[in-house]
């Protein structure tokens, strides 16, 4: 137990201190792809809900190819891809290398699966909003923005929010894969450590712990939210 | 007319793609078996089974899967002495059986969750009626709650053999040399980008192939079914 207790300690000696920062990363990491993922995720969905042929293919075929492919696979694309693009830009300018960071990769790489995975919810979501709120609302005399922001929005986001509070969770563990193009997350540093001290079990077990403690808490804030989500709803509970 | 990176790769592209669709197959029905062992304990009346079979899930479906395989893989090798003891290290050495082992477990978690509702879903009023109509509970079971159970259980099923496909992928991290796997060697030998985009078509194909394949069954199965009304 003892010796347990200094493999995690924080100082020189225990990992305890670089796991703690690498769950930080993780945290940023999965944070600041929600944004991105979000965005583009409501514009394919907005496509493929589109009275035109040309967006709905595009709409169509982005949710198809980033839902379809291992997230691996799709990371190693923007990382390798990103490369040779911005270096054919950048040569145009010096001569100089191109390198694109691992925290961006993982961000771009993983934000297209999010909006891939997010454009079905949202979908379901404009699929499920009733007709009735757009009439009641005109017939209470409010205008185009005010339908929108007080009273379709609202239900928008009740709709889609058990779907996108799944997202959350799968993109914290995904964020694990970024680990493979050697960003200092939890399970590149749990690595790290298990090749310092040659005890994998007990590393590779803390890092799942930390997996599942950060989906744990989510859990709860996701249930703070819905329960927000829903006020004024009736028989909300 | 074939590219030549195809005619130098392809060949051993091809052959990953054949381990991707084997340790697929094989782990999503070993990972079938096991749920069904899952889902009996999690709904039993035993306390202790339904709280162990309920972490068993939770740590399973919260952790991600590459923790799990390195967990399985790196992590055996801690227990080495008593696992060659026992006569197991041979299994924990082979990067691929460990793969199909993690798989499996993960996948279970995955499949008891499913089963586990679709098995909730069906009115428990039919318990009772078939007790009146005097058949016993694995009768009662086996003849009427599970065949609706398979139905509510297929469309989520084919979704997890689809997360599946998409996660063996990480099976080429310990060195398997499944499609990804092939295609890392044949990239970091040719620093050619397009095999990844070669690797990229023949996951979709696979994928939406499963999908296809799964949406002709399903309407197979609901040909009579109350479901076949509810539409999608």
């Amino acid at each position: 137990m003892d010796h347990i207790l200094e493999l995690f300690s924080f100082g020189p000696g225990g990992w305890g201190d670089e796991l703690a920062a690498a769950t930080g990363l993780t945290i940023r990491l999965a944070a600041a792809t929600v944004p991105l993922g979000l965005l583009l995720g409501l514009l394919v969905a907005l496509a493929r809900h589109s009275p035109h042929r040309a967006y709905r293919f595009f709409g169509n075929t982005f949710a198809t190819v980033f839902r379809g492919l291992p997230e691996l696979l799709t990371i190693f694309l923007v990382y390798y891809g990103g490369q040779i693009v911005l270096q054919r830009i950048a040569s145009l300018f010096t001569e100089s290398n191109v390198t694109i960071s691992p925290f961006l990769t993982g961000i771009v790489a993983l934000g297209l699966v999010f909006a891939g995975y997010a454009s079905e919810t949202f979908l379901g979501a404009f699929r499920n909003i009733p007709k009735g709120l757009f009439e009641g609302a005109y017939a209470l005399g409010l205008g185009k923005w005010q339908t929108l922001y007080l009273v379709i929005l609202p239900s928008f986001v009740r709709l889609a929010l058990p779907g996108i509070a799944n997202l959350w969770l799968v993109l914290l563990k995904d964020t694990s894969l970024v680990s493979i193009i050697a960003l200092d997350e939890v399970m590149r540093q749990t690595f790290v450590a298990v090749g310092a001290t040659k005890e994998p079990f007990t590393f590779y077990l803390a890092a799942c712990l930390i997996y599942l403690t950060l989906s744990l808490i989510s859990s709860l804030g996701i249930t703070a939210i819905e329960r927000w989500s829903e006020r004024g709803m009736r028989g909300a509970r | 007319m074939i590219p030549d990176i195809l005619v130098r790769y392809g060949p051993r592209m091809l052959e990953g793609f054949l381990v991707t669709l084997e340790l697929v197959a094989i782990s999503v029905s070993l990972g079938a078996l096991l749920a069904a062992l899952v889902t009996r304990a999690r709904l039993s009346t035993q306390a202790w089974l339904r709280g162990l079979s309920f972490a068993y899930v939770y740590f399973f479906r919260g952790t991600p899967i590459l923790a799990q395989t390195y967990l399985v893989y790196y992590g055996s090798g801690q227990f080495r002495e008593a696992l060659a003891a026992a006569g197991l290290w041979w299994f924990f050495r082979d990067a691929f059986l460990c793969c199909l082992l993690t798989f499996t477990l993960n996948t279970a978690a995955y499949q008891a969750e499913i089963y586990r509702g679709a098995v909730r879903a069906i009115p428990p009023g039919q318990w009772d009626a078939a007790h009146a109509l005097g058949l016993r509970p694995h009768q009662t079971f086996l003849k009427v709650i599970l065949p609706q159970a398979f139905i509510l259980a297929f469309r989520p099923i084919g979704n997890e053999i689809i997360l599946m496909i998409k996660s063996s992928a990480i099976a080429a991290v310990v060195t398997v040399f499944d499609l990804m796997g092939a295609t890392r060697l044949a990239f970091s030998r040719s620093f050619d980008i397009s095999v990844y985009f070669w690797a990229a078509i023949l996951y979709l194909m696979l994928v939406e192939t499963l999908r296809r394949v799964w949406d002709m069954l399903e309407k197979r199965f609901n040909r009579h079914g109350l479901a076949a009304h509810r539409g999608r």
